[in-house]
């Protein structure tokens, strides 16, 4: 149905041109799923904005041909071009707010495609496009015509793109990271329609994501890309059970599984055993009874609603919760940037909750609590190097300067994995990974008792992140630190963490050892989280 | 009640923001006829006054009252619209303002028109062929624009269009003395010599106006221009647009439907800093054509240090300037739905 | 920044060098720029007349060699005028916008950061200012103080100040809740050095643009000003009476007295709103490689 023959697509930047997509090939049958899984910058969007023709501005096909039932899409006038798209193949979208026209009505937009396409005169293009969003299940779809974007949540938003990109009942859809920024729940139901629209439809689709495990469980065949090349093909078993090419093998690996363990993530010639680290029957924190109230414009808002647990001594502690849960509202309390509302946070039994987070600055403790940030980007200076943001808190809190200040940072970056070369670079010229354990050396900097690891992961690469996870993993056992790992991943935290809370609406909805709480949830809630992560097959059984 | 209502809450609240701007408006404009150096009574009496004058006019203007009391008496008077006596025309400035207004209005919207009709498109085009020499143009308009000192631009174009070509008339005001003032209808010459039906007048002032309007509008049309491009730009890379492309939508839907309305709302916003400066800027022009506004009024009672006339071209200028912000802003509640929604 | 100057991979002058070399156009506004302060501080060594003598004998001669732009109504060297009143009009300008500068980023960036009713009061101030038409209100400003220069710069500051407060307070915002201000305050900072060390420099950037953009248009303003007859007073030689005083000569033709003194100052405002984005570009070690 759609043939790829050595398609490649540069662009041309200020500082010449950047290959993007270096000659790939393939073929999508009728009714197949194909899934196109890279990490960023693998050129896995570029390849489908190539195929629909709307590469972004100084972007351009070099070579290649693209075949679409017979009509060669790299040569087809700009009119037949617009006559395919949205007809004949569609195209829906990673953050799904964004893709929708901010100030006009969702009922509008899809009338515009279903006019365009000539499915619907001014006459009966209300009724149509209320059908449209009928079709993608949104409930209450004549109310839902006239509202904007911005009043609909992610995952409807979605649903609207969807009812925009299946309006004209195209043959294929490619949906590139549909599901990219929404809840692990949202993104469930999302891929569980699109899924189900395309059977009953008959369609083909290209799925574009990141996520091996998504692919995986959704499509008929998986392409891994790698620098603007395919490196391998194949349907999900074979891939995950017989991986061929050391790429995909790195990537099989570090996607987390049941039953797996967190060295297993690396590579086989990188499992160092796990040192040993030891938990105390001590608490290090206890929180009692900890509630937050924001005054939000339209009322209280109820942020944390009382919660109370403990950490001890050499624990990990995973908070799971999908956003909005207050896992975050919580983790900024327990680390003094945040004051709580009421309630208490012992640490060695003492209640700091009460030193207003303004004057915990120079509490003493200052420097036994620490936070490794979400977004390592976000949490480095843009005007400090490396080493600056190392040398921060020793330099603040510890009052260390000179050559000794020097020999610590350096030191801190060994222990981090960070070339010494990379110091004296500025984040922007840093690699994700290498912002992430920038991050890591500076929380680790002063020895903290207790570090709070908010979705330290979130915004890396697979790969990336199985190597942070195991830094962080080697870093408890060598510092004998104890964590609270804040995720919306019950798989992640589940790899570092021997006791698990599930955070909803404020509230601690189940808590317990890791082990039991993958195995047998006893709260509905916990039970859906579980289930709406997506399930790879399981790897090839025998590690050589 | 109103909360069932969000946009309409959002406009009153608009309105109701104005008041204080007001307020404070008054305030400064009260602050500086008081802050004079020495004795106010001194200037408002003018160059000319002897004692008695002077005293006269400290016990009209209530100077000899504690200061609180003067604000209330100053505020009261504003209230009756008296802002004091011009010792120039010897008229209330109230009355020389609203006679001399229409003037102004006339060229600066006429330069605001004529701006927004040049640079929107401009900035449109620039932004949809960039690298091409629109875009150039569109660069060097800009940048030529706002270092472009309006009083320089109007000298230029009256010795090239006056002096050199001829084609222009005497740069003298509003209408040449050949031609008979039309009826006052509006006091706009342009619109009331059109609703009069007298078109031999109507041209004889479109051509007075067309050069200080032209001068006003080059000056204006770089800041148009700018945040159109940039907007544009904007609107251009965002996501929604590549789902309109993925879509099929024609490129005209896409440019004009989807990228225009969302590239409008910065410009909307930038019109209010336009007004600022075009009003401003219409002082200078006022002067370089002798245009009978109340721009070269203040000009006027400057030079003869006529205080009172000059504080009172701020205030009105002032109060002028939040009632077109005021309309700029509810334009923009009308193009953009989130308004009064913000905190959802 | 307080901390040491640490080794980086690329030293602040090779930088610069480079941002002059990728963008030729910046590198022609540093050039203009130098020779605008090279007319600010020797002119008046260099000029070849004196710019306030008179020559009753020489008056409205059109340019030649002896007199490059000519001579005035009371027969004064044009060029030599023109140069001198660059170190005036400079010295305006950089006043006033130093003064707006420092003012504008300690109001903004607290309102920014602290918010509250700080940043309520702060903004209705701000809307009371721009609630006037700037130029006019400072017209008003000189008309009320008195009409001298220091006056001229004040209201200057004073118009221009609510677009630092506001940039400041628009940038230190989004930055007030960013990541690293959050690590900034574990690593042992007190809001007021988080504020000053790590949120406010990385507003710098934009805030160079709006500073050279603001110094073309303080020249303008002050220009504008001292056109309708405040703050400088003839004779002193200023672009904006040299204008002022040559647009009586421009009917009967005698287009040097304004034309001159005119470009000069287009020339001026012209570089400075060429500098900017060569400004940010130096401030921005974003833009290092």
């Amino acid at each position: 149905m759609l043939s790829v023959r050595d398609l490649a697509v540069s662009f041309q930047t200020r500082n010449g041109e950047v290959r993007a997509v270096r000659g790939i090939t393939l073929e999508l049958g009728k009714g197949e799923i194909l899934g196109i899984v890279g990490e960023s910058g693998s050129g896995k969007s570029v390849t489908s904005y190539a195929l629909m023709r709307i590469l972004d501005a100084g972007g351009s096909i070099t070579a290649g041909e693209v075949t679409y039932s017979g009509i060669d899409l790299r040569r087809a006038a700009e009119r037949d071009m617009r006559d395919i798209r949205g007809r004949e193949i569609s195209m829906i979208f990673q953050n799904p707010r964004a893709a929708l026209n901010p100030i006009r009505k969702v009922g509008h937009q899809i009338e515009d495609v279903l006019r365009q396409h000539g499915r619907a005169t001014r006459a009966d293009a209300r009724q149509k496009a209320i059908e449209a969003l009928k079709a993608v299940r949104i409930k209450d779809a004549e109310a839902r015509y006239d509202a904007y974007p911005f009043e609909l949540s992610g995952g409807m938003c979605q649903r609207v793109v969807c009812a925009i990109a299946l309006a004209c009942d195209p043959r294929l859809l490619i949906a590139d990271e549909p599901t990219t920024g929404l809840d692990i729940t949202t993104q469930k139901a999302v891929m569980d329609l699109v899924r189900d629209l395309i059977r009953d439809r008959g369609m083909s689709s290209i799925l574009i994501t990141h996520d091996l495990g998504l692919a995986a469980q959704y499509c008929d065949r998986i392409v891994v890309m790698k620098d603007g090349r395919i490196v391998e093909q194949g349907d999900p078993v074979q891939i995950f059970s017989a991986p061929q090419h050391a790429y995909t093998r790195k990537l099989v690996d570090a996607t987390p599984r049941e039953g797996e363990s967190i060295r297993s993530l690396l590579p086989p010639d990188e499992r160092h055993p796990t040192l040993p680290h030891k938990v105390h029957n001590r608490p290090l924190i206890e929180v009692k009874d900890l509630t937050k109230t924001y005054q939000g414009k339209s009322g209280p808002v109820h942020a944390v609603r009382g919660i109370s647990f403990r950490v001890d001594q050499g624990q990990s502690v995973g908070l799971v919760g999908e956003s909005g849960c207050g896992k975050s509202t919580t983790s900024e309390i327990l680390v003094r940037l945040l004051d709580p509302t009421s309630g208490a946070v012992l640490f060695d039994g003492h209640d700091i909750a009460g030193i207003p987070a303004r004057r915990f600055v120079r509490d003493t403790r200052r420097k036994d609590i620490q936070m490794v940030f979400q977004d390592a980007t976000d949490s480095l200076n843009p005007r400090h190097s490396a080493r600056q943001s190392i040398a921060e808190p020793l330099r603040r809190l510890a009052g260390m300067r000179g050559a000794k200040l020097t020999a610590r940072v350096e030191e801190l970056a060994v222990l981090v994995g960070l070339p010494l070369a990379l110091l004296d670079r500025f984040p922007h010229q840093l690699s994700g990974g290498q912002k992430a354990r920038v991050g890591i050396a500076r929380a680790v900097a002063l020895e903290p008792r207790f570090l709070i690891l908010d979705e330290p992961t979130a915004a890396l690469d697979v790969s990336i992140q199985a190597l942070v996870l195991n830094l962080l993993v080697d870093l408890r056992a060598k510092l004998g630190l104890s964590y609270l790992f804040v995720s919306h991943d019950l798989h992640v935290v589940r790899l570092l963490c021997d006791y698990v809370i599930v955070m909803k609406d404020g509230q601690i909805v189940e808590e317990g050892p890791a082990d039991r709480i993958m195995r047998n949830p006893t709260h509905p809630y916990t039970q859906e989280l579980l289930d709406a992560a997506p399930k790879p097959p399981a790897r090839r059984v025998a590690a050589e | 009640m109103l909360s069932a209502y969000p946009r309409l809450r959002a406009v009153l609240l608009r309105c109701a923001q104005a008041i204080p701007v007001v307020i404070g408006v008054v305030v400064i404009s009260f602050l500086l006829t008081r802050a004079l150096p020495g004795d106010p009574a001194v200037y408002f009496a003018g160059v000319m006054a002897d004692e008695a004058s002077i005293e006269e006019t400290r016990i009209a203007m209530g100077l000899d009252k504690p200061m609180t009391q003067q604000f209330v008496i100053y505020v009261g008077e504003l209230l009756r619209g008296d802002l004091g006596m011009s010792l120039t025309s010897g008229r209330p400035v109230a009355t020389d303002l609203a006679n001399r207004l229409p003037a102004s209005l006339e060229l600066t919207l006429t330069a605001l028109i004529l701006a927004s009709a040049i640079a929107i498109p401009l900035g449109i085009l620039a932004a949809t062929r960039p690298g091409t020499w629109v875009d150039h143009l569109c660069r060097v308009v800009v940048t030529a624009g706002v270092s472009l000192p309006t009083f320089f631009t109007g000298i230029v174009l009256i010795f090239v269009f006056y002096y050199l070509l001829g084609i222009a008339p005497s740069p003298l005001g509003r209408l040449d003395f050949i031609y008979i003032e039309p009826d006052h209808i509006t006091g706009f010459y342009l619109i009331d010599a059109a609703l009069t039906g007298d078109w031999e007048t109507w041209r004889g002032a479109a051509k007075q106006l067309i050069l200080p309007a032209g001068t006003l509008a080059l000056f204006t049309l770089a800041p148009l221009a700018r945040m159109t491009r940039a907007s544009m730009l904007g609107a251009l890379s965002s996501d929604f647009i590549r789902t309109a492309r993925a879509a099929g939508l024609t490129n005209r839907k896409v440019l004009y439907g989807y990228a225009f309305r969302n590239a409008l709302l910065p410009v909307v916003t930038t019109l209010g800093m336009v007004f600022s400066f075009a009003l401003g800027a219409n002082v200078l022009v006022e002067k370089v054509f002798a245009w009978p506004g109340i721009g070269s009024y203040a000009v006027e009672a400057l030079v003869v240090s006529d205080y009172a006339a000059v504080q009172g071209f701020v205030l009105a200028m002032a109060l002028l300037f939040v009632v077109l912000n005021l309309v700029i802003d509810l334009l923009y509640t009308a193009i953009d739905p989130r308004i009064g929604f913000e905190a959802s | 920044m307080t901390d040491a100057p640490l080794p980086r991979t690329q030293g602040t002058w090779a930088h610069l060098v480079y941002v002059l070399r990728a963008n030729p156009v910046t590198l022609l506004a540093f050039g203009m720029f130098a020779f605008l302060i090279f007319c600010a501080v020797f002119g008046p060594a260099v000029v070849p007349y004196d710019p306030l003598a008179t020559n009753a004998a020489k008056s409205l001669q059109p340019p030649s060699w002896e007199h490059w732009f000519g001579t005035d109504q009371i027969g004064r060297d044009v060029f030599s005028r023109v140069i001198v009143a660059t170190r005036l009009d400079l010295m305006i300008s950089v006043a006033a916008v130093a003064l707006s500068f420092v003012v504008g980023s300690i109001l903004g960036a607290v309102a920014g950061y602290w918010g509250g009713w700080l940043d309520s009061v702060l903004n209705r101030f701000l809307d009371t200012i721009m609630a006037f038409p700037l130029f006019v209100l400072a017209m008003g400003i000189v008309a009320a103080l008195g009409n001298t220069i220091e006056n001229i710069i004040y209201a200057t500051a004073i118009i221009n100040t609510p677009f630092y407060a506001r940039l400041v307070r628009a940038e230190v915002n989004i930055r007030r809740n960013a990541g690293f201000a959050q690590a900034a305050k574990l690593c042992g900072n007190s809001d007021l050095r988080v504020l000053a060390f790590h949120i406010f420099p990385n507003a710098l950037p934009p805030m160079m643009v709006q500073v050279s953009l603001n110094l073309g248009w303080a020249i303008l303003n002050a220009a504008g000003l001292s056109f309708i007859g405040l703050g400088v007073r003839p004779p002193t030689p200023e672009w904006g009476i040299m204008v002022a005083e040559g647009a009586n000569f421009i009917v009967s033709g005698e287009w040097w007295l304004a034309v001159f003194p005119g470009l000069w100052l287009m020339l001026a405002v012209f570089t400075f709103n060429l500098l900017g984005d060569g400004l940010r570009d130096i401030v921005d070690p974003r833009k290092r490689t």
